[in-house]
C-alpha cells in the first residue's frame, strides 16, 4: 500500500503522479523505474522515475493513458491509496562525464529522460536536450528541463518550437551542427527511440535507449520482457532498461509490445461499460 | 533424496519413543490388532469429475470426510521404528497425530502437526508423499497400499480451518532478537514459524504484493487453493510475524543495509525465479510463454478472470507445454481449463522418466490432456504477425543414464516433423534467482548461480545468514525447501542464543 500525494493531468492523455514511498527514494538514481497497480485487480505497469523528493520521501512519476490500468490509475487522487508501488527496478543509467550529451524525449519521456539529464548536467556533461511533441500544447515540464540544459530544442509538428520535422530530422540536422556529441539517450515510445537509434547510426554515436516491452513482475522472474540485444535474450526488467539502440531487434520489439492489443480493446470495452454506462 | 536416509535426530527419537509408549496408543494397538488393520482398504480422494472440473479452476480433491479419515488412520500400525517419519523432510510426528485422527481427537492431531509444521494444509495438498513418508511405510510394504498420510494431514488442516477457531500456541517471551527472511514461499514462511515459535521477531520481506511465493504465482488454484494460502500466511501474523510486501531486498534495501537497520540473523529464500528458456529460434515469438510468466499470469494477476481483472493472457487452440515435472502439468492443465482444443505435454524423455508426481499425470490424463513423448521442438514457426503458429520437433531415442540418473534423450536424425501449436510453455525449470547474489558481493555462489551453503546447518559464506529451498538447489518441490528451513531454523536459534548486539 502506497499513498497518492499528488495526481494530476499534464497535458492531454499524459498525466503526473507523486506517491509516498520513502524507502524507494533513499535507493532510487536517475534510469530505474517502478512498479504500480491501480487498484487489486489493475495489471502491473511499469513506470520510469521522472523526479523525487528525499525530504518528502516521494516519487514523481508520468503516465501515458493507454489500456485501462493506466485509465485508472487517472481515476485516482491525492489521498488515495495503491496496492502495489515497487521499487527501484532494473540498473541505473549510466551517469559519467562524456562531454556532451545529447538526451531526446518524447511523450512520458519526456518528463523520464529529465533525472538523467539532471544526473549527467550534475557531472559536468554538456547537455543538448530535444524533445519531441505533436503539437504545441503537449509540452511540459520545459521549464525543469530548460534548467538542466546547455541547449533546448523541441521539434513540434505544428511549427511553434524552433523545429517543425518529427525527431530524427532534427536529430540528424543537430548531428551535423554538433560534431562534438559523444552519445545520445533516448526516453519515449518504442518508435521514437527507434528512429533515434536509426539517425545515430551510421554517425557511430553510442544511443543509449530506455526499453519498455510488456512486464508482469519486473524483477526478472517471469521473462515476458525478453528482448533480444546483439543477438542475445535479455530481460528488459533486471539486464535494462537501458541497451545499446543500435544493437535492439526493433522489428522483435515493435511485435512484442503489441502481444495483447485486442485483448487491451475488449478489457478498455468492459471497464467503460461496468464505470460509465 | 540422499538427506531421507539420515538417522533421525535423537531429540526426534525420543518424542516419538515418548508418544508411542503412552497408555492410550498402547490400548489402542491392542484393541485393533495388526492383521485386522491390514485388511483394511485405503480410503479413496474423493475427486470432482474430470470433465466437469477441466471447465474451471475449482479445486480437483475434495478431500476425506470425518468418517473416511478415521477409517483410514485405522490402517496405520503405529509402529515402533515409523518409517514414515523418515521419510518426512520436516520430520513431523507422522504416528502420533493419525492415531489422533483415529480416536477422533482432530484438534489435538492438527496441533502435533503444527509442533513441526506450521502449513499443513498446504503440505497436504503438494507433498509428494509417494516419495516421502508413504513410500517407506510398512503398511506399504505388507499390502502394498501405505497409509494416506497426506490425505489425513489435510484433513485435519482443513478441520480445523472450517471450524473457524484456529489453534495459535503460546509463545515464549520475547528474545528480542530480529530475523529478516527474505522471499515468502515456503521455505520463508517455515522459517517464520519456527522462530516465531522460539520468541524471536520475524520479518518476512516479499517483492510481490502478496505473500506465498511459488504457492501463490506458481501452483494453481485448482490444485491450492489460494484463500488457503491466505489461512496459513494468517496463522502466521497471529504469531507475531510481520509481513512486508513489494519490498525487493537488493534493490529496495540491500542485505547489508537491513544488517545496519537491526536485523541479527537472515534467511534468504528468493526461490528459482530465473526461467529456462530452450534457446532456439523463434523463441520471443508471441505466443511463447515461460512456465513462470504464463502461470503468473493466471494464478496472480487472475487472468483467468480476465476482463474483471486487467491482465490477459493467451488462450490458445493448440495449446503445448515443454517439459515433465509438475510445473509443466499445473501449466498444461491450466491451458485446458482456459478453453484449448488439445492440450499437450512435449517431454524430451519418456513417461517413466517425468519428474512430475503421479497424481497429478493421473489427473491430467483424466481431464484430456494428451502426451507426446520422447520428442523435442528444434525451431518455432510463426505466422505473418509474428504470432507463434508450429513448432519443427524432432523424435528422440533413449541412451545412457546421465548424472541424474535417468536415460539420456538423443535426437534420431532426419525424424523431424512439424506439430501445430498457437500457444507455447516452456517448463523446462528454473534457475536460482540472480537478486540477492548480485547485490551481497560477500555471498559465495556456486556454478549455477546457486547460494551455497554447509548442508547441515544451511549457513552460507556471510556469518549470521542463512539460505534454503531452490535458491541453492536450483528448481525443486515446496517440501524440500521446507526441510531445509527447518534445519536452517534450528542453527538460526542456536546462532541467535549466541549473538550479541554490537
Amino acid at each position: 500500500m502506497a499513498k497518492i500525494l499528488k495526481r494530476e493531468r499534464l497535458v492531454p492523455n499524459i498525466h503526473v503522479i507523486e506517491v509516498e514511498a520513502p524507502e524507494i527514494v533513499r535507493k532510487c538514481r536517475p534510469g530505474q523505474f517502478v512498479i504500480i497497480m491501480p487498484d487489486k485487480k489493475g495489471e502491473r505497469i511499469p513506470l520510469t522515475i521522472a523526479d523525487w523528493d528525499k525530504k518528502k520521501g516521494s516519487i514523481t512519476s508520468v503516465f501515458m493513458l493507454v489500456g485501462t490500468s493506466t485509465h485508472k490509475l487517472a481515476q485516482l487522487n491525492a489521498g488515495d491509496d495503491v496496492p502495489v508501488f515497487v521499487g527501484p527496478l532494473g540498473k541505473p543509467s549510466e551517469i559519467g562525464k562524456f562531454g556532451t550529451v545529447l538526451v531526446a524525449g518524447g511523450c512520458f519521456g519526456i518528463a523520464a529522460i529529465y533525472p538523467i539529464a539532471r544526473a549527467l548536467k550534475e557531472k559536468g556533461n554538456k547537455i543538448i536536450t530535444l524533445l519531441d511533441v505533436k503539437a504545441n500544447y503537449l509540452l511540459y515540464w520545459e521549464e525543469k528541463l530548460r534548467a538542466v540544459s546547455d541547449q533546448f530544442h523541441v521539434s513540434s509538428r505544428d511549427s511553434f518550437y524552433d523545429c517543425k520535422e518529427f525527431i530524427p530530422h532534427t536529430l540528424e540536422s543537430l548531428l551535423k551542427k554538433e560534431k562534438k556529441i559523444a552519445r545520445i539517450h533516448s526516453i519515449g515510445c518504442t518508435y521514437l527511440m527507434y528512429t533515434c537509434a536509426e539517425a545515430t547510426r551510421s554517425h557511430k554515436i553510442k544511443t543509449l535507449v530506455s526499453l519498455n516491452p510488456i512486464m508482469v513482475d519486473g524483477t526478472g522472474m517471469c521473462g515476458a520482457c525478453r528482448v533480444t540485444v546483439g543477438g542475445k535474450t535479455k530481460f528488459a526488467c533486471v539486464d535494462g532498461p537501458d541497451f545499446d539502440g543500435h544493437l535492439v531487434d526493433w522489428d522483435e520489439l515493435f511485435i512484442r509490445r503489441k502481444s495483447y492489443f485486442d485483448d487491451e480493446i475488449h478489457s478498455m470495452c468492459y471497464w467503460e461499460k461496468k464505470n460509465f454506462p | 533424496m540422499a538427506e531421507n536416509k539420515k538417522d533421525l535426530p535423537p531429540e526426534l527419537k525420543e518424542r516419538l519413543r515418548a508418544g508411542f509408549n503412552q497408555d492410550w496408543r498402547k490400548e489402542l494397538r491392542k484393541s485393533f490388532p495388526m492383521k485386522e488393520r491390514m485388511k483394511l482398504k485405503r480410503q479413496k480422494m474423493p475427486e470432482r469429475d474430470p470433465d466437469e472440473r477441466n471447465q474451471d479452476f475449482f479445486e480437483v480433491n475434495r478431500g476425506l470426510n470425518a468418517k473416511a479419515a478415521i477409517a483410514e488412520a485405522k490402517r496405520c500400525w503405529d509402529c515402533a521404528n515409523p518409517q514414515c517419519v523418515k521419510g518426512c523432510p520436516v520430520g513431523i510426528d507422522i504416528p502420533a497425530f493419525v492415531k489422533m485422527i483415529e480416536i477422533g481427537d482432530f484438534d489435538q492431531s492438527v496441533r502435533k502437526i503444527k509442533e513441526t509444521n506450521a502449513l499443513p494444509a498446504i503440505c497436504g495438498r503438494v507433498c509428494p508423499q509417494e516419495t516421502q513418508c508413504e513410500v517407506v511405510c510398512n503398511l506399504k510394504k505388507a499390502t502394498g497400499t501405505p497409509v494416506a498420510v497426506g490425505n489425513l494431514e489435510r484433513f485435519v488442516a482443513d478441520y480445523e480451518r472450517n471450524k473457524g477457531d484456529v489453534f495459535i500456541p503460546s509463545l515464549p517471551p520475547s528474545t528480542g532478537k530480529k530475523v529478516a527472511i527474505i522471499g515468502s514461499g515456503p521455505a520463508g514462511l517455515t522459517v517464520a514459524g519456527d522462530l516465531a515459535l522460539k520468541g524471536h521477531q520475524c520479518t518476512i520481506f516479499e517483492a510481490l504484493h502478496v505473500p506465498g511465493g511459488v504457492l501463490w504465482y506458481g501452483i494453481p488454484e485448482f490444485r491450492l487453493p489460494k484463500k488457503i494460502l491466505e489461512a496459513e500466511v494468517d496463522y502466521l501474523q497471529k504469531m507475531g510475524v510481520e509481513l512486508r510486501t513489494n519490498f525487493v531486498v537488493g534493490l529496495t534495501a540491500t542485505l547489508e543495509e537491513l544488517k545496519k537497520e537491526g536485523f541479527d540473523a537472515f534467511f534468504v529464500g528468493t526461490g528459482a525465479g530465473l526461467p529456462n528458456f530452450m534457446r532456439i529460434p523463434g523463441e520471443n515469438l508471441v505466443g511463447v510463454y515461460s512456465a513462470n510468466e504464463y502461470l503468473t499470469r493466471v494464478n496472480l494477476m487472475r487472468a483467468f478472470e480476465f476482463p474483471e481483472y486487467d491482465t490477459p493472457v493467451y488462450l490458445g487452440k493448440n495449446a503445448v507445454v515443454l517439459g515433465g515435472g509438475n510445473v509443466a502439468m499445473d501449466s498444461v492443465r491450466t491451458a485446458k481449463r482456459l478453453g484449448a482444443e488439445e492440450s499437450t505435454i512435449v517431454y524430451r524423455r519418456s513417461r517413466v522418466e517425468m519428474p512430475a508426481r503421479t497424481e497429478e499425470v493421473h489427473h491430467a490424463e483424466e481431464e484430456g490432456i494428451k502426451f507426446h513423448f520422447l520428442t523435442t521442438p528444434t525451431r518455432f514457426i510463426g505466422d505473418d504477425k509474428g504470432h507463434v503458429k508450429a513448432m519443427e520437433c524432432i523424435q528422440m531415442e533413449l541412451g545412457e543414464p546421465d548424472d541424474s540418473g535417468r536415460r539420456r534423450p538423443i535426437p534420431i536424425e532426419g525424424s523431424e516433423f512439424i506439430m501445430e501449436a498457437d500457444l507455447v510453455v516452456v517448463a523446462i525449470g528454473n534457475s536460482p534467482n540472480p537478486l540477492i547474489p548480485q547485490t551481497t558481493p560477500k555471498l559465495k555462489v556456486g556454478r549455477w548461480g546457486n547460494i551455497e551453503v554447509d548442508w547441515d546447518t544451511m549457513a552460507t559464506s556471510m556469518k549470521g545468514v542463512y539460505a534454503g529451498g531452490d535458491i541453492i538447489r536450483g528448481g525443486a518441490t515446496v517440501i524440500l525447501a521446507m526441510g531445509d528451513a527447518r534445519i536452517a531454523a534450528n542453527e538460526m536459534d542456536k546462532y541467535l542464543q549466541n549473538h550479541r548486539k554490537k
